[in-house]
């Protein structure tokens, strides 16, 4: 095969056994790699109903076709797939940098980790020879230290690493697995099901040749790639990088702040990608074979948390900024630091630090829950003590660390109407009450509350939707975004080069014939894409999810943006989201429950899933 | 071109460089087809997280690498001052190896004989792909001659200004 390294390594972390099995080429072009490749695993892996934590969970780790060659992104990227302990749907995580194309080298399209280790242990992948070795001595060390400890032992300084930090094996539910130091498989809490398993990282170093069924015209279309990458397309993610969007939602009205009270952030200009970059920033990297590179590393150059380093994006900007109230960037990097030493995702930790807050404000959380820490919104010394107290789980932070759903049950007293979620999974920087066509690609995303599954936000604030109102047959537009997106996670191309694939399917259908020699036509990966999609919705609704689960915040369903801005007044009522998901379900069709027919699976050479629905259609 | 601007070699600015590695992606390819760093003349070197850096063949003057040779596998052009490797004298001993400073000699992984970069013949690929144009095909005279205009432009940056 080309693209592919045809292999997929089973691993069974309960009797230490390791095989290889072939993978076969018609359920590579069917499932492409990433994450459709590893939503078909999960389920071919794995009995309904069972608990994440639970042995029988499998983590799933792939590749794409991509991985491993000069394709720009496309080289570099890896998937975590599993049952997520958030949203108990299935879970999904990819992440960029070097680790995926040192797995393609060592020969493997896939990684199939089942069972429970007795002890701590780390995989460690040499080409063909995997090794579980003992990682007592690493047990509560970040994913930085392990990754160094890691290759100063095996004595390779190119062995790559995807580790969890203290919070994955606390089991801490929005534990991510970070690799190359920031780059972090950062939601649905798959680093707790890393750490449920004992697992506490995967070393690889692979030395095989990748090679592509067409190499010269390959070449050729990579250059092609590489001047539009220096285009308008990704201008954004090379200058300013996404903390861009501070200003641009500010002056929309979209920008959550202080737990989606507001939406309009009055310390805008201080939390700012302009500021950011003039202050903080002192480099910008690229992943492996980028050609754009957006990786903003920040650095705080004086006061309390001088000498703090992260990666900088906009999310966990937005998280522990504006949603937290806080104006100070020192703080926001001193977090997001604290967020990779521990090995969390630094969007559900800020959006949880603000969800406590909330409580505080209110009364429903007080100095002798929090320690004597005085919780209001907008104290950032408050914000970094809470964020080390969810990585430790300690006091308040052991409830925290099991996510705001399940935080506010624990907590009571009225709290779950203040936890800002979708299935579970915390929201991301965009204030959907305004923001319609987002609102129902949030409400249906198969991973919970997130804008990476439909992208549908840019429609709005680009002001080519009328963002106040959802009206009949505006689904389409997000359910062709789904698709896209799909086949970019599963391709593995990062979702930072989408404008430079002009023609869309196209473009991406030739990459995949000119990487793999497998014939694939724009139209047949665009119902690729459909096919997917409704994997996953199937998969979700093995685990008993279902319309009801297709929800959006409470707050979001109830309080109007109260701010003088474009926005005021915006909201989602019950009756708006049973519209939108009426229309989302029929264009998509399936169910008014949200099943996909039988016709439908059929149509999408999904008939051995159709037990799922028995019964529901 | 005078004499002095012989000696041309590959180059880079750390301050442009963002380690992506696409040099080793496509030495490789054009050395042996197939991508792989590992047989790529070029490496990329990151350190913590703000360092990073492209590193190839040097030219040094009077190569230490030829000069460690202890069975005259190694050769370096008079003129254009790269390494040559006689394959068939070369047992993979990596004395030369050891020789190196800039660990730009490397033992190739299937041939077990050491490889180093050859500017492909006055016309490096890794510098035609370098996205970031971090990788100059450039004399030791011309990196000074731009170091020095450099430094004095920032010198009198207020009088170039005006």
């Amino acid at each position: 095969m080309f693209g592919y390294a045809g292999r997929i390594l089973r691993v069974n972390l309960s009797t230490g056994r390791t095989k290889t099995e072939p993978l076969k080429e018609d359920v590579a072009k069917k499932y492409i790699g990433g994450i459709g490749l590893g939503i078909r695993l999960w389920l071919d892996n794995s009995k309904p109903g069972i608990d994440p934590f639970s042995p029988e969970n499998p983590l799933i780790l792939t590749t794409g076709p991509l991985s491993g060659t000069i394709a720009p992104t496309g080289g570099n990227g890896h998937a975590f797939v599993s049952k997520s302990p958030q949203t108990f749907g299935i879970g999904e995580a990819k992440s960029h940098g070097f680790f995926g194309a040192e797995l393609k080298r060592a020969g493997y399209d896939a990684v199939i980790l089942e069972g429970k280790s007795e002890k701590p242990v780390y995989l460690w992948i040499d080409d063909d020879s995997v090794q579980i070795m003992d990682a007592k001595h690493l047990w509560g060390k970040s994913p930085q230290e392990t990754e160094d400890i890691i290759r100063e032992e095996l004595g390779d300084y190119y062995i790559r690493v995807a580790a969890i930090g203290p919070a994955g094996e606390k089991l801490c539910r929005i534990a991510c697995i970070i690799n190359d130091k920031t780059r972090a498989a950062g939601r649905t809490g798959l680093g707790a099901v890393m750490g449920s398993k004992n697992l506490k990282a995967i070393a690889v170093r692979g030395t095989k040749d990748v090679s592509v069924a067409k190499p010269e015209e390959f070449l050729e279309f990579v250059k092609v790639l590489h001047e539009r990458m220096k285009g308008p397309a990704t201008v954004k993610y090379r200058t300013l990088g996404t903390p861009q969007n501070v200003l641009v939602h500010n002056s929309l009205g979209c920008l959550p702040t202080r737990n989606f009270t507001n939406a309009v952030f009055e310390g805008a200009e201080r939390v700012s990608g302009e500021y950011l970059n003039m202050r903080f920033v002192t480099k910008i990297n690229g992943c492996s074979s980028c050609a754009m590179r957006c990786e903003h590393i920040a650095v705080v150059p004086e006061g309390p948390y001088k000498g703090s380093m992260a990666r900088v994006e906009y999310e966990p900007l937005w998280a522990f900024g504006p949603h937290c109230g806080v104006d100070r960037m020192d703080v926001i990097i001193k977090a997001i630091e604290l967020c990779n030493y521990y090995g969390v995702d630094a969007i559900s930790a800020g959006n949880i630090v603000g969800f406590a807050m909330d409580c505080y404000e209110h009364g429903i959380l007080t100095k002798d829950d929090t320690g004597g820490i005085d919780l209001r919104f907008g104290n950032g010394e408050a914000v970094i003590k809470v964020v080390e107290m969810i990585g430790k789980r300690e006091g308040l932070g052991n409830i925290l660390a099991e996510g705001v759903k399940r935080a506010a049950e624990i907590i009571g007293k009225g709290a779950e109407k203040l936890a800002v979620h979708i299935k579970g999974l915390e929201m991301t920087g965009y204030d959907i009450r305004g923001l319609k066509t987002a609102a129902v690609g949030y409400a249906v995303s198969f991973r919970g509350a997130d804008h990476n599954r439909h992208g549908a936000y840019a429609l709005d604030i680009a002001g080519k939707t009328d963002r106040f109102k959802f009206e009949k047959g505006r689904s389409k537009l997000v359910i062709e975004i789904e698709d896209l997106y799909m086949i970019i996670d599963s391709l593995i191309v990062c979702k930072f080069s989408r404008g430079v694939y002009y023609k869309g399917f196209d473009d991406l259908a030739r990459y995949y014939t000119l990487a793999t020699g497998l014939e694939m036509t724009a139209e047949e990966l665009r119902r690729t894409g459909e096919r997917l999609s409704n994997l996953a919705r199937l998969a979700n609704i093995r685990e008993g999810l279902s319309r009801k689960d297709d929800h959006l915040p409470i707050k979001v369903m109830t309080t109007p943006i109260p701010d003088e801005t474009v926005s005021k007044g915006s909201y989602i009522t019950q009756e708006e989201l049973d519209f939108m998901l009426d229309d989302y379900y029929a264009h998509r069709g399936w169910t008014k429950d949200g099943v996909p027919t039988l016709e439908k699976i059929k149509e999408l050479g999904l008939e051995d899933l159709a037990y799922i629905v028995e019964g529901k259609v | 071109m005078s004499h002095i601007h012989m000696r041309k070699f590959v180059a880079v600015d750390p301050d442009k460089c963002v380690g992506c590695g696409v040099c080793e992606y496509i030495c490789s390819y054009e050395k042996e087809k197939a991508f792989n760093p590992l047989k790529s003349r070029i490496r990329i070197v990151r350190l913590g997280l703000t360092v990073n850096m492209s590193l190839a063949c040097r030219l040094c003057e009077d190569a230490p690498c030829v000069a460690a040779c202890p069975r005259d596998a190694l050769k370096q052009s008079e003129g254009s001052g790269i390494v040559l490797v006689d394959e068939d004298k070369c047992n993979g001993c990596g004395w030369c190896i050891e020789a190196c400073d800039y660990g730009a000699i490397m033992l190739h992984p299937d041939k077990k004989v050491v490889f180093v970069c050859d500017t492909c013949d006055g016309n490096p690929k890794c510098v035609e792909w370098c996205p970031e144009k971090a990788l100059i095909f450039t004399t030791k005279d011309v990196v000074a001659q731009r170091s020095r205009i450099s430094a004095v432009k920032k010198l009198f940056y207020e009088v170039l200004r005006t």
